[in-house]
This record gives structure tokens, C-alpha cells and sequence, in this order.
């Protein structure tokens, strides 16, 4: 149905510019028609994309809706190993993949994407219309597993659907308007931008691969007005950016960010670097199809031309939750927390899932455990903690390690930085840092300690101090924290 | 009929096809160009829209009914006006929210 309006809306616009294919949205949903034609005669209940961002990921997102099966993208970066059980999770899986990856084949189907692409276009065909049942499944998403084994996400029709009503204006975009996208297929940011982005009518520019050299060419050689990153990709940008006064990228007018902590150094760099555009952090989680909060460029820039503490302090804030959307912070015994005190992050909303396969987190009114934790602000402004999971209790307080990681962070010669929390006989357990010096860095552990002190309670200054050339992260940027207690743990 | 969030349904007598997104606090008609609307897939339309129904329905726009709270997208543009129990859809106005992705 999106695609099918965006077919009406902007008949002769751009839908999609990549590295080998530019297409119109005829064109577009033509192919995707086609595709569903492939998925019904091989009788396959599940399309499976294990690859990049590349043209056959549209086409398989909007062929398996109108075949009326699942799209289950996979993380292209695992191995064969770890994709076969995923494979083998879908009987009758017909898999799209890229090609120098290793993929197990699917039993219905198994095409490499670019020749899948190729084989479409016959000009005979006729056209496919089948009749989208709102409560189908539209795409199985995994969670990234940061703290357990990953699990499949399923998300609705409406449920996204519910996300792009509240969120996006139908042919909201100006006829010049491009984002940028450099999320993965697998990651739902990567859907929802791709969704958002054919909602509004704005050319989607798919990167081959991310480099701070290559996002910059692009944003420049397409004019992008919008791109959206995570943390990590932004790092890099700033980086590489060095002691330049201005990005050179007068066109962007958009920038937002999410799937991770943004570091506040790195944000308060590119707020600098950027500023003509206007930054927005979204935060949402695969379950919630994707945003549920989200705070504006204006927020942005009030908050860091700010002398108020609470007003900066927004800078990490997640910002307030999207029309639609609402949030409870809640004691683990489910009492309901006044504005000010940290606790789980609840959520309720048509675009909120949760649901997996087999269960439904939802309880009887509706609400979602995210398993964050968090709070909020007087203003309804959404501060997270990060995982409840990753809470550490030292002699009973309940520590959130992303308040001595920030401040860690903050060491002018530290470029990343995790605490964690290790059994400890007297403590119950005891805090770990483990810290990645910047390029040139030389600072201690001594230091570094007498750093956290001055700005945290001694209660919060790690026991330990350790030092690693680099932590475990996703692609998208989030720390594997059970990889680096594995790594901390004889 | 009852109409469910995500029902999709089409006019009687124009191009027009319409999906609820928020649904009636009470059971109403839902009409087209003068018709009731049908289920999406019934056949196709036929006829004209009424005199003085005929404002047209504008793709991508929400139209809600302010009493029952319903609320509803336009997939498909045609000349026909909604109504709920003979009282014009308004259009809702778009309400500005940063791109998130």
C-alpha cells in the first residue's frame, strides 16, 4: 500500500540512487511485484535478505508484503555458522543474498541479489495485486543480542504502519530532498528509514560501505539534506574531520542519530562541524518499530547554547515521546516513578510490538518492558540509563555504568570506554573499567581514577582500571558487553 | 460494517480507497461521493459522485470526524467527499515532526 501510494504520489520522482541502479517508484514497485510473483511459485513462506544496502532490498521488503510472507533480513557480517540455524529457522526461506557472502541456501529459493534484480523486468508481466491483511506479518527482525542470545521481533503491518502515520507527512519531502541511508538492512532503523523515506516521497542514496571519506563524497555528489548515522559512524566522521572549522556540507539540512549512546564529546563536536543542520536523536528499539522518542534540532541547539545545567543536560536526552507514544517509569515491583527517579522504561503504542515468536511481552493494559532503564525529566524529556541487564549493584546501590563511562569518555586522551561489574566477595560485585586510549593517548589508570573522582562519588570510581586496543561492538555501535566480561573473566 | 483499525475501504462510485487508522467510538456510515463505502475488493465503483459530494478526496491526506474521534488515510485520490453520518471529513492538518530516519 505504501509503495502502491508513492506510486500515485510522485510518479516521476527518484525513489532510489546506489552505487549500480537508480529507479522511479514505477519501476520500483514493478520489480517488487514481480519478486512477489518469484516468492508465490516457489511457494516460499519467509524472504530472507542476507546482504548490504542495495536495490534488492526494497524489492524483497515490498514483494514478500504483497506475497503476504515475512522479509527476515539477516546480519550480512555473521558467518555461515551462525546464519545456518537462522536459515533453517524458516522452512521455505527464499534467500536474496549478496555475493561473496557465505549464506546457507534457503528450501525454497536461493539467488544471488544482483541476478535476482536482472531476472525481474520481464515486459510482459502483468502486474501482481494482492490484498495486504493489516495483522500480517510484514518482518521478522532480530534484536541484536548485546545480552542474550538474539531473538526475532515480529512486527506487523500495522505496527509499521502505525509508525509512519504518526510519523511522517505523505509526500512530506521537497522534490529535492535525499537522505543518506548508511543503516544496515538487518537493523530497524535501517527499515524504518526506508519505510519513512518512500512515505514522504524523499530519494533514498544507499553507501556501499561506510567510510568518512565516502559519506562525506556522498552527501556532497548528492546533495543529501538528510542522513542518518549511528554514534560509532559519527565518531569517525569527526575524526576524520580533524581541526576543520565546517563539514563543507551546506546541503544537509538533517541529521539524525541513534541505535546506540551517542559519546557527548562527539556531539558536541558535530554540532559545531554542522551548523546548518539540524540534529535529531531517536531513540526506539526494534520491538517499538523503531522511534518511539525523539529530540529535535531545536532541542539540540537550545540545549548546547544553554548555561542551565537541566537545559544542557538534555543533550543526552532522548528527547520527548512521538504523538502516539507513551511512557511509564516503573520500580521493578511495578509502582509507577513521579518525574526525577530512574527506574524501567515502559511503553505503549500502536507501533509497539513486542512481541516474539511464540509470546507477547505486552502486559494486559498494553505496555511494553523495554528493559531499559531511565527517567524522565519535568518536561517529559527521556533520559536512558541503558540496560537494566547492565545495572551494577555495588554494596547494594544500583550503579548504571553509563554515567562513569560518560565521564570516562570525556578524558581528552580516551576514545572508548565500558564499566562493568565483576563478582566481588565483600561488594556483592565490584567496578571494572575498561578503557581504549585515543591515538596518542598515554594516560594511567592513576589518573583516570583521580578523573572520575573529582567529578563522581567515590562510590562510582572503578576498582580497576584495564586497558584494550579495542572493545567489542555490533556494526551499529553497541557495546557487546557479555564479550567483554567473557574477555574480563579467567 | 464495522470499521476496524486497518480496514481498508473503497468508494462506491469513485477512485477513492480509504484506511482507517483510528476507528469510530460509535458504530457510523461511512459514505463516498453520496454511497456507502465498500470493503476494499468488493467489485469496482460504478456511477458518479452526488451533487454537492463531490469535493474530491486528496492522496496521503487524513480526514477525521471531530465526534466519533475516527480517523482515516486516503490511499487512493478520487472525486467523491467522505462523510460520517452525513457530516464532511475534515482534513487534518499535518502537524510538523522532525525526520527521525
Amino acid at each position: 500500500m505504501v509503495l502502491d501510494m508513492a506510486v500515485s504520489g510522485f510518479e516521476d520522482r527518484v525513489a532510489l540512487t546506489t552505487p549500480t541502479h537508480e529507479v522511479d517508484y514505477p519501476r520500483l514497485a514493478a520489480l517488487a511485484a514481480e519478486a512477489a510473483v518469484r516468492f508465490r511459485e516457489a511457494k516460499a513462506t519467509a524472504a530472507v535478505y542476507v546482504g548490504t544496502n542495495h536495490l534488492a532490498y526494497p524489492v524483497c521488503l515490498f514483494g514478500a508484503a504483497a506475497a503476504g510472507i515475512p522479509l527476515v533480513p539477516l546480519n550480512y557480517r555473521l558467518g555461515a555458522q551462525q546464519l545456518s540455524p537462522l536459515v533453517s529457522a524458516h522452512p521455505g526461506a527464499f534467500v536474496v543474498h549478496e555475493a561473496e557472502l557465505d549464506v546457507p541456501e534457503g528450501d525454497a529459493g536461493y539467488v544471488e541479489r544482483s541476478a535476482f534484480i536482472d531476472g525481474l523486468g520481464d515486459p510482459a508481466f502483468g502486474g501482481f495485486d494482492a490484498p495486504e491483511d493489516a495483522d500480517g506479518i510484514a518482518v521478522l527482525l532480530y534484536t541484536s543480542g548485546t545480552s542474550a542470545a538474539p531473538k526475532a521481533a515480529i512486527l506487523r503491518h500495522r505496527h509499521l504502519l502505525a509508525y509512519l502515520f504518526g510519523t511522517v507527512e505523505f509526500g512530506g519531502a521537497g522534490e529535492d530532498e535525499a537522505a543518506l541511508v548508511t543503516v544496515p538492512p538487518y537493523h530497524v532503523a535501517g527499515l524504518a528509514n526506508l519505510l519513512s523515506n518512500i512515505y514522504a516521497g524523499r530519494r533514498i542514496v544507499y553507501l556501499d560501505a561506510f567510510t568518512p571519506e565516502a559519506w562525506l563524497d556522498a552527501v556532497r555528489r548528492e546533495r543529501a539534506t538528510q542522513a542518518m548515522v549511528v554514534p560509532t559512524m559519527l565518531a569517525r566522521i569527526v575524526e576524520h574531520l580533524g581541526d576543520a572549522t565546517d563539514a563543507g556540507t551546506p546541503t544537509l539540512r538533517s541529521l539524525s542519530y541513534g541505535g546506540s549512546r551517542m559519546p557527548l564529546p562527539v556531539l558536541e563536536r558535530a554540532l559545531e562541524l554542522f551548523p546548518e543542520a539540524g540534529f535529531v536523536n531517536a531513540y526506539g528499539l526494534t520491538e517499538t518499530s523503531s522511534t518511539i522518542a525523539l529530540l529535535g534540532p531545536d532541542d539540540h541547539r537550545s540545549a548546547f547554547a544553554s548555561d542551565d545545567p537541566a537545559v544542557r543536560a538534555r543533550l543526552s536526552s532522548a528527547g520527548r515521546p512521538l504523538p502516539g507514544v507513551e511512557i511509564e517509569i516503573r520500580e521493578e515491583d511495578g509502582t509507577v516513578l513521579p518525574p526525577g527517579s530512574p527506574g524501567l522504561v515502559f511503553l505503549r503504542g500502536e507501533q509497539v510490538s513486542g512481541e516474539y515468536e511464540g509470546a507477547s511481552l505486552l502486559d494486559p493494559e498494553g505496555w511494553f518492558p523495554t528493559r531499559d532503564r531511565g527517567w524522565l525529566d519535568a518536561d517529559g524529556y527521556l533520559f536512558i540509563e541503558g540496560r537494566a541487564d547492565d545495572t551494577i549493584i555495588r554494596g547494594g546501590e544500583n550503579i548504571a555504568p553509563a554515567e562513569i563511562e560518560d565521564v570516562l569518555l570525556s578524558h581528552p586522551e580516551v576514545s572508548d570506554a565500558v564499566v562493568v561489574g565483576l563478582p566481588d566477595e565483600e561488594w556483592g560485585q565490584r567496578l571494572v573499567a575498561v578503557v581504549v586510549r585515543a591515538p596518542d593517548g598515554a594516560v594511567d589508570a592513576e589518573e583516570l581514577t583521580r578523573w572520575i573522582r573529582e567529578r563522581l562519588r567515590s562510590s562510582k570510581t572503578p576498582e580497576e582500571i584495564r586497558f584494550r586496543s579495542e572493545l567489542p561492538r555490533t556494526d551499529t555501535g553497541k557495546l557487546l558487553r557479555r564479550r567483554v566480561l567473557e574477555d574480563l573473566t579467567p | 460494517m464495522e470499521i476496524r483499525a486497518g480496514a481498508k475501504l473503497r468508494s462506491a462510485v469513485c477512485s477513492t480507497e480509504i484506511v482507517v487508522v483510528r476507528p469510530p467510538n460509535a458504530s457510523v456510515q461511512l459514505s463516498c461521493g453520496g454511497a456507502p463505502m465498500l470493503a476494499a475488493g468488493d467489485g469496482g465503483p460504478g456511477g458518479a459522485p452526488a451533487p454537492g459530494k463531490d469535493g474530491g478526496t486528496l492522496l496521503g491526506k487524513r480526514y477525521t470526524d471531530e465526534q466519533t474521534g475516527l480517523e482515516v488515510l486516503c490511499s487512493k485520490a478520487g472525486p467523491g467527499s467522505l462523510e460520517c453520518d452525513d457530516r464532511p471529513l475534515e482534513i487534518k492538518g499535518a502537524k510538523p515532526l522532525p525526520a527521525s530516519d
